[in-house]
């Protein structure tokens, strides 16, 4: 019988700062074609523990994963100690991730990600731009707190040049410099600013804080956006992922089995 | 078919015996002064031998599901480089207990077995365990089995009333036939007919109706969040992963998994510090949703067995029966 709890052993590629407290890891895996975009991983460090962190970009035909790590918990603090070579347990995917083919697919997309929540739709925005996905449009808000924490700038400057980018900080500070042109503002301010002369054509991710998921979803459905077209994904505290534990569980709905990836519809009725 | 019969407590004992080269034999044991005040005695399930040793005239503080689920239990030995799954235990398991804990069983099962992954430590202790079931005619002031449909035992090895000087038995289990052997008896297996406390739960509870109801706040002041409940609860099957490494080599640990309490602090804390349910009041929401709402949606089934554990170990004498009454009640159903 399969251990669902057993880690395999893989190989870190290479290690590349992201901001001061974020990092991204690439790391070797053998069962890329078996990942969803928005779908998640448990990370498993002998001694330390297991924490679900999203797959933020995969390479199928390069065999590798890659993960946007933040140092803030008893896990992640570990990983910053690891350098390329060194070997990191893994095991997952698990969750849904994004419903691309059956929902997005030749839609007019509009992903709104707030900090690290650009992690879980990096891969889903990059299949996009680099056209392994077609959409008939792609348009982008991403919100940091300041420009110390914007992440993917190299990303970014590369979706800049073919689709709709607004990239807002909370505050600007005197001095902030960014060749990317940043706007200032939550990014629920920015919501104008994108093309919903459409509305039965678009679909809108939302990935970030609760809070702020809460509120982005609330202004486009005041700009006339119907539920069932806006999608968000949850983050909650996970020890199995694999719907054993209960920590993750809201109502009945195990985000680590039916999540993290949910329709408004099902995520605003998900009540803690 | 199922054999009746009755034996005398002493080849009843001898058959244990017998048994016991197979099976390690789980009933529920009274251990003295090892309550949780002074002068009173714990009842809980362990190792046991002889009839006389099963405490079923007191409720069992915890419930058997400490066998099915250990409190404590090693998942994986590592070194930096591998990780070990543990030996498997090679006896098989009989587990003497009453049908609302046999009732809980399906629930473990539910979750453990089904929920989409099979857990293969679980999967290897249960498909080793049989139960025999032991007669309950009256229960006791804090059960509430008939109104949770847990009164009558199902899917059971055997079945037995303790009386006096003998032992009534029902087998079902073939290997089971081949050790006890008595004189045939018509009887039936005791089962509670009626309770103390009596609640008419509905069907359908949701959430959305319930989750800003001021009665939760009550709790946020009475309820210390100690996790007795849970803990004694035989359906709570929430657990967390701990890892430790020895101190004599650091480089090599165990991962462990501990029950955990949805009332205690730290059940849903997220890396980076956010938390859902600060308040007390809204965690009993959520383990009183979870027992007669939720979980049922999801299963089809309620999840509480009303075996009453919970207010029997509660600090703050907060009764779990009553707490479902008031929300009953505000509900606009039936009960007082």
């Amino acid at each position: 019988m399969n251990n669902i709890y057993m880690p395999k052993p893989y190989k870190i590629l290479s290690i590349k700062k992201a901001t001061n407290i974020e990092w991204l890891f690439k790391v070797e895996f053998d069962k890329t074609e078996e990942i969803n975009y928005g779908q998640f991983i448990q990370i498993s460090i002998p001694k330390v523990g297991e924490a679900p962190i999203s797959v933020t970009d995969f390479n199928i035909e390069e065999g590798w994963i890659e993960f946007l790590i933040r140092k803030v918990g008893k896990v992640t603090d570990i990983l910053f100690y690891l350098k390329a070579g060194d070997t990191l347990f893994l095991r997952g995917p698990y969750g849904n991730g994004f419903p691309f083919d059956e929902k997005y697919k030749d839609k007019h997309l509009v992903i709104v990600a707030g900090g690290s929540g650009c992690g879980p739709v990096r891969s889903m925005i990059n299949a996009v731009h680099k056209k392994f996905k077609s959409v008939k449009k792609m348009e982008l808000i991403l919100g940091f707190k300041d420009t110390n924490c914007i992440l993917f700038e190299d990303d970014i400057a590369d979706w800049q040049k073919e689709n709709n980018l607004v990239l807002t900080v909370d505050k600007l500070c005197e001095g902030d410099a960014c060749d990317l042109g940043i706007s200032e503002g939550l990014v629920t301010q920015h919501v104008d600013k994108l093309d919903l002369t459409d509305i039965n054509d678009l679909e809108v991710v939302i990935v970030g804080p609760p809070i702020m998921m809460k509120f982005a979803a609330m202004e486009f459905e005041k700009h006339g956006v119907p539920e069932e077209k806006i999608w968000l994904s949850f983050e909650r505290k996970m020890s199995c992922a694999v719907g054993k534990c209960g920590h993750c569980k809201i109502d009945e709905t195990y985000v680590c089995l039916e999540g993290p990836v949910f329709n408004y519809i099902k995520g605003k009725k998900l009540l803690d | 078919m199922n054999l009746k019969i009755s034996m005398n407590n002493i080849s009843f004992n001898e058959s244990l015996k017998k048994l016991g080269k197979k099976y390690k034999i789980y009933g529920p044991k009274l251990f003295p002064f090892a309550g949780r005040t002074s002068d009173t005695d714990l009842v809980r399930y362990a190792e046991v031998s002889t009839i006389e040793e099963m405490v079923f005239d007191k409720k069992s503080d915890f419930s058997p599901k400490e066998i099915l689920l250990p409190q404590n239990e090693t998942m994986f030995y590592f070194t930096e480089k591998e990780y070990k799954e543990p030996d498997i235990e090679e006896k098989d398991t009989l587990i003497f207990l009453k049908s609302c804990d046999l009732h809980s069983v399906k629930r473990f099962d539910e979750i453990y077995l089904k929920n989409k992954f099979s857990d293969i430590y679980y999967a290897q202790r249960r498909e080793k365990i049989k139960f025999v079931v032991v007669g309950c005619k009256t229960g006791f002031d804090s059960c509430f089995c008939v109104s949770m449909g847990t009164n009558i035992p199902e899917n059971y090895s055997m079945g037995i009333n303790i009386r006096d000087s003998e032992v009534e038995l029902e087998i079902l289990d073939e290997e089971l036939k081949d050790i006890f052997n008595g004189e045939e008896k018509k009887f039936k297996i005791d089962t509670v007919t009626e309770n103390k406390i009596e609640l008419n739960i509905p069907n359908e509870i949701n959430l959305e109706d319930v989750i800003d109801l001021k009665l939760w706040r009550e709790y946020d002041k009475r309820c210390v969040a100690c996790g007795k409940c849970n803990f004694v609860c035989p359906t709570c099957t929430c657990t967390t992963t701990q890892d430790i490494f020895y101190t004599e080599n650091e480089n090599t640990g165990e991962r462990k998994r501990v029950w955990a309490s949805c009332h205690v602090d730290g059940f849903t804390d997220m890396a980076g510090g956010h938390e859902f349910r600060k308040k007390h009041g809204d965690r009993m929401r959520f383990k009183t949703m979870h027992k007669i709402g939720d979980f049922k949606k999801r299963f089809g089934y309620h999840m509480c067995t009303g075996c009453g554990r919970c207010d029997d170990a509660c600090p703050e004498h907060i009764s779990f029966s009553n707490c479902i009454k008031k929300l009953i009640a505000e509900l606009g159903g039936e009960n007082e």
